[in-house]
């Protein structure tokens, strides 16, 4: 294991080597070595599964149940952590090291006022005289940033905003004045403008001196902060240095394929995965194909099957047509209120056939509710809503069925959206029994007559052609949702949207919750479904590299209203609005240097 | 708080109607109840039903009955021939006795129990579980005869039967709350260690607080919401064991007269008991009602 000798001058706070945390028996920290110097930044980089949580909370005895902490050294503030009881490590907890966690909601106690949580650290430590607490968890507040400290003081975790409470989860965790702040996901739930401010006020921290462990996913938030970056992979360092030398120089293949997944404005037009999502694509039956409209291809158009492997860089297999004479989706002055509340506020968007509308926002911005809209599951207040150049709202459900296998969802979190009993097979299935419509003119004609049910063996024959397209093989179907990974379970809710042959994908936050490469397995994935169906796809997310990846047309929401609409290049190189130049501003950003990505 | 009231009078009323229905259709005639052992001679039955009201039709006999309890009158005994709210109040005492007493041993043991095994070794934890399991199956007066045989007729430490002194209430306290403290332990317990597995815990840990802080201040608060979600449970199994408890330990109460007047037929005394047992019920469950919200900022507001 290589160690990291900090220069001798320098004092280190912390330093492990050959660190290994077990869980009854597997090992998911596999010889990590580290070490962190006063007013030094360093960055555990990888994805879900990698060891990195895991890592950061040993750091602090905190590793959980059932956990086996080892070591070849494991020095903290100058002494031999290896021997620390449990009285050693609370000591150490908030006074030497503060932990500030994902998302305060949860991470604060919900149901103690704010100042609770604060003053608490300060009587545990025993920071300020008793007298003295309230009036240093007010000072606490101001100093991170929290407008009005006494009456926020007093409110509880559910009642501030995202922003404000990552703060006051910062004061806690800095409010024994700690040496080193142990930051895991620390921006992972916030808006991007917000993650800005957030970022900024950690830099802050560290500028004072504070010694910092960031642990993150996301290669942009590091870049923007970390004197040194450590990726992870499956328990172990792949690789370290640096920032700028790991971010714009990656040795290994793995921290190149991570930088090549991240999607923004270069990766336009591009695939974002190396390694071909295509498992079992051989089990795809002859003459079942799942085109639509197009008519059948044959398998030279298809995707090559595991034998040709595809490069991150390289455009789609298939050119994409879209046709701006064909409105498939429009919605004209929608407005949605809730009690007094206006979520959506005269909003008119027109989507055309093979085009992809991004709709970008930060949380609360109506974007989910004009999903809803557009879906038809949801009444607009006001204006209409067309498919096909059909009344799509303010019609009889019975009046929107015969359509509604034209126009499918994507969510954010497919797990909520399957019947957790159901298997892969019975989950894509039933769409299916449900209506199948031969092909979109027979749709339109509204012909009850072109629906008919499928045989149970073409209803199997058409599943496992869905889990063959999506890249999954038919030994998927036989499992439950649960028994999946996140990227597995996104393509089996992309599989079942597409068994209805939409010309409409409506994806709300598709890519949300996957990680940066399974996050460009899928979005690549939608490319070339597109690519192949033309499916016309609204796109919703609040990540601005996403929907600079996938879009050609972009509305920018604010408060329920569009604040800024156009071509995608437009938008998000000139954007006219200030808000939308707040929002790309904000957007955290790699160091450019792409050319070293290909292989 | 307007509504609430409302609920609570609609729950009393439906509760009156229910069981002057059941008066109505329970087998026997009223009169040969009201005549008893003494002499039955045509013109005795005529004085009573004249006495009594009962030639009037059904619905006015009803409305009546609902006219006078909104002027708190419960209505004569048709045994005691006394009142019956003076006899509810004279028994009432001894039966919020026995079941304050046994709530207060089935929270406290639940409590105890609850954070002395929360995420503890799987021996602790599975002892008090298979206890807890026990006192819930059992049947109270199971427990209750278990406990008279060993502490009563064999150790001779408590009295057998009566309300004579604090002592005497010992047994049929625990009789009744055990079987509480084992629901209640199981609840508490489960919340205690989903609430000691949030982030939040995570991150009152990560500040240096011990595990026992940390219950004490984060997660025991956590525990409480499902627990008050037991209220109405708790409050039957209170009022539904009395009834048992103190037949068997032969302590004066409202269980015995409620007892007494099912067997002998004696209406008024039986709907006023009901009517007894609604009444604490809506007041219960609207205080711990009140006390969720309490508990929890995130609720109403």
């Amino acid at each position: 294991m290589t160690v990291n000798a900090a220069p001798p001058a320098v004092r280190t706070l912390l330093a492990a080597e050959d660190l290994r945390v077990s869980f009854v028996g597997t090992e998911v920290v596999r010889g990590i070595s580290l070490s962190v110097a006063p007013g030094e930044c360093v960055a555990i980089v990888g994805e879900s599964g990698s060891g990195k949580s895991v890592t950061a909370r040993s750091l602090l005895g905190l590793a959980g149940p059932g956990s086996v902490v080892r070591a070849g050294a494991f020095r903290i503030a100058g002494r031999d952590a290896l021997g620390f009881g449990p009285g050693d490590w609370r000591r150490l907890r908030g006074r030497f090291a503060g932990l500030v966690l994902q998302d305060a909601l949860v991470s604060l106690d919900p149901l103690r006022t704010v100042g609770a949580e604060i003053g608490e650290v300060l009587a545990v430590h025993d920071a300020v005289p008793r007298a003295r607490r309230t009036e240093r968890t007010l000072e606490l507040l101001a100093s991170v940033g929290v407008p009005d400290p006494a009456a926020r003081a007093r409110q509880y975790p559910h009642q501030l905003s995202g922003g404000l409470r990552q703060r006051v989860l910062i004061a806690s965790a800095i409010a024994a004045e700690p040496e080193l702040i142990i930051a895991d996901e620390p921006t992972t739930a916030l808006d991007v403008t917000v993650q800005a401010q957030i970022l900024r006020l950690l830099a802050e921290r560290k500028a004072g001196g504070t010694a910092l462990l960031l642990i993150s996913h996301d290669l942009a938030v590091v870049a923007s902060i970390a004197d040194r970056v450590l990726v992870m992979k499956d328990g172990r360092t792949v690789e370290e240095g640096p920032t700028g030398q790991v971010l714009s120089a990656p040795e290994h293949p793995y921290t190149r394929s991570l930088l090549a997944a991240v999607p923004s404005a270069a990766s336009r037009g591009t695939r974002l995965s190396t390694a071909p999502p295509l498992v079992g694509a051989a089990a795809r039956t002859a003459g079942e194909s799942p085109a639509v409209g197009g008519g059948p291809r044959t398998a030279a158009e298809l995707p090559p099957a595991g034998g040709g492997v595809r490069v991150a860089g390289e455009p789609p297999p298939v050119g994409r047509a879209v046709s701006r004479a064909w409105p498939v989706l429009a919605g004209v002055g929608l407005s949605k209120s809730y009690g007094a509340r206006t979520v959506v506020d005269e909003v008119s968007f027109v989507l055309h056939e093979g085009e992809t509308l991004g709709i970008v926002g930060e949380s609360g911005s109506g974007k989910t509710t004009l999903a809803r809209l557009a879906l038809g599951l949801l009444e607009p207040d006001a204006g209409r809503v067309s498919l096909h150049r059909r009344p799509w709202s303010g019609v009889p459900e019975r009046g929107r069925r015969p359509l509604r296998p034209r126009i499918q969802l994507i969510s954010q979190n497919p797990l909520d959206s399957f019947h957790p009993r159901h298997t892969v097979g019975r989950l894509i299935a039933e769409p299916l029994s449900l209506s199948v419509s031969a092909s979109l003119s027979a749709s339109l004609s509204a012909s009850a007559s072109a629906s008919r049910s499928l045989s149970r063996g073409e209803r199997r024959d058409r599943v496992l052609d869905l889990l063959a397209r999506v890249g999954l093989g038919p030994e998927v179907a036989g499992r439950h949702p649960r028994e999946l990974s996140g990227g597995q379970r996104q393509r089996v809710a992309i599989a079942r949207a597409l068994g209805p042959r939409p010309d409409v994908l409506v994806c709300d936050e598709p890519v949300s919750a996957l990680d940066v490469s399974i996050q460009a397995q899928v979005l690549d994935l939608l490319a070339e479904i597109q690519a192949e169906y033309g499916t016309a796809m609204l796109f919703i997310s609040h990540d601005l590299g996403v929907v600079h990846h996938v879009s050609d047309r972009v509305l920018v929401m604010k408060d329920g209203q569009v604040v800024e609409e156009g071509d995608v290049e437009q938008v998000f190189t000139r954007p006219r609005h200030a808000y939308a130049r707040a929002l790309v501003a904000a957007v955290p950003r790699l160091p450019r240097a792409r050319d070293v990505n290909v292989t | 708080m307007i509504k609430r009231l409302g609920t609570g009078l609609a729950v009393m009323w439906a509760a009156a109607t229910a069981s002057y229905l059941a008066l109505l259709l329970a087998p026997g005639d009223t009169v040969d109840i009201l005549v008893g052992e003494g002499a039955d001679t045509p013109e005795i039955r005529a004085e009573i039903i004249a006495e009594w009201g009962l030639d009037r039709p059904e619905a006015v006999q009803y409305l009546d009955y609902l006219w006078r309890l909104l002027h708190g009158d419960l209505g004569r005994s048709y045994q005691l021939d006394r009142g019956v709210g003076e006899i509810l109040a004279s028994q009432a005492g001894p039966t919020a006795q026995l079941t304050l007493a046994a709530a207060a041993i089935g929270v406290t043991l639940a409590g105890v129990i609850a954070v002395a095994t929360a995420g503890r070794g799987r021996w602790l934890r599975g002892a008090a579980s298979a206890a807890e399991l026990v006192s819930v199956s059992v049947p109270p007066f199971l427990i209750g005869i278990l406990l008279l045989s060993v502490f009563s007729f064999t150790l001779g430490w408590f009295p057998v039967s009566g309300a004579a002194g604090p002592q005497a209430l010992v047994l049929p306290a625990l009789a009744l709350g055990l079987p509480i403290a084992g629901v209640l332990g199981q609840v508490l317990r489960g919340g205690l260690e989903r609430a000691l597995e949030q982030p939040f815990a995570v991150t009152a840990r990560a500040r240096g607080l011990t595990e026992r802080a940390l219950v004490a201040r984060h997660a025991l608060r956590h525990a409480l919401l499902p627990a008050v979600t037991l209220a109405g449970w708790f409050t039957g199994a209170l009022l539904g064991g009395a009834v048992i408890t103190e037949v068997l330990f032969g302590r004066p109460g409202l269980g015995q007269i409620a007892m007494q007047a099912v067997t002998g037929r004696d209406m008024p005394v039986v709907m006023a008991v009901v009517l007894l047992s609604a009444a604490v019920y809506v007041t219960i469950s609207t205080l711990l009602d009140l006390s969720y919200r309490a508990i929890d900022p995130r609720i109403g507001g």
